[in-house]
């Protein structure tokens, strides 16, 4: 499982693997915001936390259709589906890189972005907190995404409407721990219900994506 | 004879106008669709008996049926 | 006399064919009658108006909007575990129903809003969350469309539903929080559990029935299509091999 999560990631990060895409993608949103809602600092920083989880989301979306189509394309989604390890496990591998890849880096690039938006000052920390804890699920529940339109040409707008939806709930509470947290308010049980969706997402999905990667390869 | 909405007779007449239009939309769709299906299996299922009942006789048993 | 008996498409499209004019017409009755009623025959509200005839309307597509999609949860499991085939093509011919409904629900509600809340769309926890519900229907509808062999899809599309209805159940809850602090008072929430006078309720009671009996008239008429489909795929698959 190491060996293909560490296969993943080198091949995310060379040369057409696009790595960085997500994170140029968070950082045009950012810029791209203000530019069409107005400078007005008040404004902006009333909406930046939702702001940049939405950046978060449509980042993370980018690169999901390569997660599997690559190796279906080429057969070894074959090999990996009949190889000793689980499917669920390679699943769990690739949403891993995937996280490594996309996720991690939007976390560490989203303080930044929240100076640009004028985020209020309390709400830094939990910026970076809500990220670190909501973004896996994004991974996981894409790779679900994914592993539905795998055999599909195009697959990817599909994709998109398949799995955005399923991301509202994370949007929600990660956008709400950010607001009340930058506004002093009690944000517990938004993080409680974050945390929660992120690991039901980590145990559930993966097997319903195997499943789906089975029938696929069918 | 319909009764005095009052300032709001346009939001009401509005939704059950809406309303009715969508639900009428999804009917015929759903009508044309069936007959449309109907139809077409009728036809394919004419050939499927015709050319059997002639092979039946010169050619029994040599395709399954 | 089980209900098993109906997974065989040829008894299904036997009993629903005798059964859909009774349906139909029972529909008809229902549906006709009680916005016929809910329309001419009830009062205007103290508050709001003449706009609540909306809720003969509104209220039966809003639950019918969930209703369908319940249902098609419990036809994409007997799918997966029984592999019955009819039951994989109800839920497919059931969804553009449930997106109907839903978006009838939609409607009715922003129109609804517009002369209570002085907006067209507001979003009410009860109607963002119909807005979701809506966006998981698409979804559903469009992996049906985009994959080829029928069989794939019902697999595909039934793993969709069952993963799809615990994220629409989480986001029922999350919007629930995510507007709590707003439109507090404000909210359509004229469901049966809220005092509605026996004036309205009778009414109302028979347009959910009328939806409910126009939605299991679509889904037959649907599915019977649906079935209808299969055979003749196979059957033009089979021309194919022999000629």
């Amino acid at each position: 499982m190491r060996a293909l999560f560490l296969r993943d990631l080198t091949l995310a990060v060379r040369a057409g693997g696009g790595f960085g895409l997500g994170l140029a993608f968070f950082l045009l949103v950012a810029v791209l915001v203000p530019l069409g809602v107005g400078p007005d600092a008040a404004t902006l920083g009333r909406i930046a936390p939702g702001v940049l989880w939405v950046g978060a989301l449509l980042a993370c979306l980018l690169s999901l259709d390569r997660l599997f189509a690559l190796d279906f394309e080429d057969g070894s989604l074959d090999l990996l589906a009949t190889a000793p390890l689980p499917l669920e496990g390679v699943v769990m591998a690739k949403a891993l890189a995937h996280w490594v890849v996309t996720g991690l880096p939007l976390v560490l690039a989203a303080p930044v972005l929240g100076v640009v938006l004028n985020l209020a000052p309390g709400g830094y920390l939990w910026l970076v907190v809500s990220l670190l804890v909501g973004t896996p699920a994004l991974s996981v529940i894409g790779a679900f995404g994914a592993a539905l339109t795998v055999g599909l040409k195009r697959g990817g707008l599909l994709m998109s409407l398949l799995v955005l939806p399923m991301y509202v709930p994370t949007l929600i509470f990660g956008a709400e721990v950010v607001r009340r947290g930058a506004g002093g308010l009690d944000f517990g049980g938004a993080l409680v219900f974050l945390g929660a969706i992120t690991l039901g997402a980590l145990a559930l999905l993966p097997f319903a994506a195997a499943a789906a990667i089975r029938v696929n390869l069918r | 004879m319909i009764p005095d909405l009052g300032k709001y007779a346009g939001a009401v007449m509005g939704a059950y106008g809406a309303s009715i239009a969508l639900l009428a939309l999804l009917v015929l769709v759903s009508l044309w669709q069936a007959a449309r299906m109907k139809r077409a299996l009728d036809e394919v299922e004419a050939r499927a008996k015709a050319p059997v009942a002639e092979e039946a006789a010169p050619d029994k048993g040599a395709s399954d049926v | 006399m089980s209900i098993w008996e109906y997974a065989n498409p040829k008894k299904f499209m036997q009993t629903s064919g005798w059964l859909l004019p009774w349906v139909t017409g029972l529909a008809l009755v229902c549906l006709i009658g009680g916005l016929f009623w809910g329309f001419f025959l009830t009062p205007d509200d103290y508050k709001q108006g003449s706009t609540v005839k909306i809720i003969y309307i509104h209220v039966p597509a809003a639950i019918l909007g969930t209703s369908v999609w319940f249902m098609m949860l419990v036809t994409s499991l007997i799918w997966l575990i029984r592999r019955h085939h009819v039951s994989a093509l109800a839920a497919k011919a059931a969804a553009p129903i449930g997106l109907t409904f839903t978006l009838i629900g939609l409607v009715t509600g922003a129109i609804w809003g517009q002369p209570m809340w002085g907006t067209w769309w507001a979003w009410d926890p009860r109607l963002t969350a119909f807005l979701i519900l809506g966006l998981f229907y698409l979804g559903y509808i469009a992996l049906w469309a985009a994959v080829d062999d029928p069989d794939t899809a019902a697999d595909l599309t039934s793993v969709l539903c069952i993963v799809g209805s615990v994220f629409a159940f989480l986001s029922r809850y999350a919007v629930l929080f995510w507007n709590q602090g707003l439109h507090q008072g404000a909210s359509l929430s004229l469901d049966a559990q809220e005092n509605v006078s026996d004036v309205y309720a009778w009414p109302l009671w028979t347009c959910i029935a009328g939806f409910l009996l126009l939605f299991v008239t679509l889904v037959l008429l649907r599915t019977r299509t649906e079935v209808r489909a299969r055979r003749m795929a196979a059957l033009l698959a089979r021309e194919r091999r022999l000629a």
